[in-house]
């Protein structure tokens, strides 16, 4: 209990018993008194069992939906607004196909301030963080290209620089990696994990793949089937950075087998 | 040994290059037939017609054959030529007016659920509406001459320029929309960036469409209420009994309905490169 009390105390994420629910009226909810905190330069993961309330997490905690009851605190302050100090990259890379990758990567920047009012001014310099960015994680030269002419992998990866370019405190991912194939899958696993270690944001994931949940994540949460809740909280304690070997040893196959224990359990309880 | 393997190769090699050079020519004779295939398709069309009109002895009051309707032609040149030039131009005036103001509204609907809901039954009550009724009350207004032309083609062309726009504004992606909203982008941050070029295709897909309506609105009000233009001449020459001009007129029209097309689909493939990336048609 106290322990619990000490974590929130510092929580650059909290959501406080928050229950919330599609639609008008009293609809059947996506999520119920679902409480969770995670600290600041953490990276969290959410499994679960499909439709039990991810996205809606993510959507209640970067202000796009504001919950029925319960209070949500991201960076200290309510959220009665988006939050804007979030970047999200989800399955689908979503990049406009009429911009190049470069053009995608600065979306975000003609959007958000201080760098909107200064983008025109200092294009150059806003062009070369860009092209670090995209070199970063192994698109070096690529900028040029549009969207369709990169594979899915490489659109990804574009995706996750687009997320990331106005430095984001708070990076939401949503199943980033769900449709790329298993070797792509942990090529881009190391590429994030790299990016957090080097910039220390908060990150959520939120992804149905457990494997991908323990190499990754400092901390998962586990939820029920809908109304989604918080059902278990496994910390992972490897030390960092983490090799993809450390995903052949027992103690990480125990966790992965405990994780899925708790899923199934969500599974059966539906 | 070594000799006897390098012929062999050099045998399996020249037959390799000449099954690829038989498929660069079977490519190009394709593409040849492709480029062939619309001139002869017309000109089989004129000379069926043609050998039907001598075979049945058909009256060039009922129907002319191709050769009067040539023969009109060349007799009728500067009158054909002049009143083509009057309909290009009130179908052109007309064709702008409606750009402007199909793009503002399709904009409109797009962006707001509530003016879409309002307004969508007007515009489809107003689209069923067959525009040959306005003319007359048009000419009321206005009198005879170039304005209800003008406005009759605008009057028939918006309408799938607004709802292709609308259409376009309506189908943005809700990710991209979330990532952008997540970071403080305004309704309007989101039509400019997001909604507006990706309806593009979609508005310059509808130009097609429209620019041909747009023509076939100028005709009909020129045919009631007008002193020119191919409607009047052709009001005319029914008049005059003379059915060989009528079908002369006809084809002037058909061939500025082609030119005009083909000045809208150019102008579809310069603007909205990305968006046609499909094999399927190829």
């Amino acid at each position: 209990m106290a322990k619990g009390k000490v974590s929130r105390l510092n929580a650059f994420v909290a959501l406080k018993d928050v229950t919330h629910a599609y639609g008008s009226g009293d609809g059947f909810p996506a999520v119920e008194h679902l409480s969770l905190s995670i600290a600041e330069g953490e990276f969290a993961a959410v499994v679960g069992p499909s439709g039990c309330g991810k996205s809606t997490l993510m959507k209640l905690a970067t202000g796009l939906q504001f919950p029925r009851a319960g209070t949500i605190l991201v960076g200290g302050a309510p959220v009665t607004q988006p939050v804007r100090i979030a970047g999200m990259a989800f399955q689908n890379p979503t990049l406009l196909p009429w911009r190049t990758t470069l053009e995608n990567l600065l979306l975000p920047l003609e959007i958000v301030e201080p760098h909107r009012s200064r983008l025109k001014r200092e294009r150059g310099s806003y062009v070369a963080k860009a092209e670090r960015l995209l070199a970063q994680v192994g698109l070096k030269g690529q900028g040029g290209k549009y969207p369709w002419e990169l594979s899915g992998g490489m659109q990804q990866r574009a995706s996750l620089c687009r997320a990331l370019i106005h430095e984001p405190q708070l990076l939401l991912l949503d199943e980033p990696f769900g449709a790329l194939d298993a070797f792509t899958r942990e090529e881009l696993w190391c590429v994030i994990r790299d990016l957090h270690a080097e910039r220390r944001m908060t990150v959520v994931l939120v992804t149905h793949d457990l494997r991908e949940a323990t190499f990754l994540a400092d901390r998962i949460f586990c939820m029920s089937a809908r109304p989604g809740r918080i059902v278990a909280e496994r910390v992972v304690d490897f030390p960092r950075p983490r090799d993809l070997e450390v995903t052949y040893t027992k103690a990480f196959i125990d966790i992965v087998h405990e994780l899925r224990g708790h899923i199934a359990d969500a599974r059966k309880t539906a | 040994m070594s000799a006897e393997a390098d012929t062999v190769s050099a045998t399996a090699e020249a037959e390799a290059r000449a099954v690829r050079d038989a498929a660069a020519r079977a490519r190009a004779s394709q593409a040849r037939r492709l480029m062939l295939a619309p001139w002869l398709c017309t000109i089989g069309f004129f000379l069926l017609w043609e050998v039907f009109c001598r075979v049945f002895g058909v009256s060039s009051y009922v129907l002319p054959a191709p050769s009067d309707i040539l023969d009109a032609t060349i007799a009728y040149w500067w009158p054909l030529l002049f009143h083509s030039f009057h309909t290009l131009w009130m179908t052109t005036a007309g064709f702008i007016l409606a750009i402007v103001f199909g793009l503002v509204l399709g904009l409109a609907l797009g962006a707001s659920r509530f003016v879409h809901a309002g307004l969508y039954p007007l515009l489809v009550g107003f689209n069923a509406i067959p525009k040959v009724a306005v003319v007359p009350i048009l000419v009321i207004w206005f009198g005879v001459g170039w304005l209800p032309a003008v406005l009759t083609a605008f009057m028939i062309s918006f309408f799938p320029i607004v709802v292709n726009v609308a259409t376009g504004l309506a189908t943005i992606e809700p990710e991209v929309e979330d990532v952008l909203r997540a970071l403080g982008a305004r309704k309007l941050d989101i039509m400019l960036k997001v909604g507006v070029p990706r309806s593009l295709p979609y508005f310059f897909g509808s130009l097609k469409v429209a620019i041909t309506l747009a023509y076939v609105g100028s005709v009909i009000a020129e045919y009631n209420a007008s002193r020119n233009g191919i409607g009047n001449l052709m009001a005319r020459a029914s008049a005059d009994f003379n059915v060989p001009l009528l079908f002369a007129a006809l084809i002037a029209l058909a061939v500025l309905g082609i030119m005009i097309y083909a000045v809208m689909a150019w102008l579809e493939r310069r603007m909205t490169a990305w968006a046609q990336r499909s094999q399927f048609a190829a």
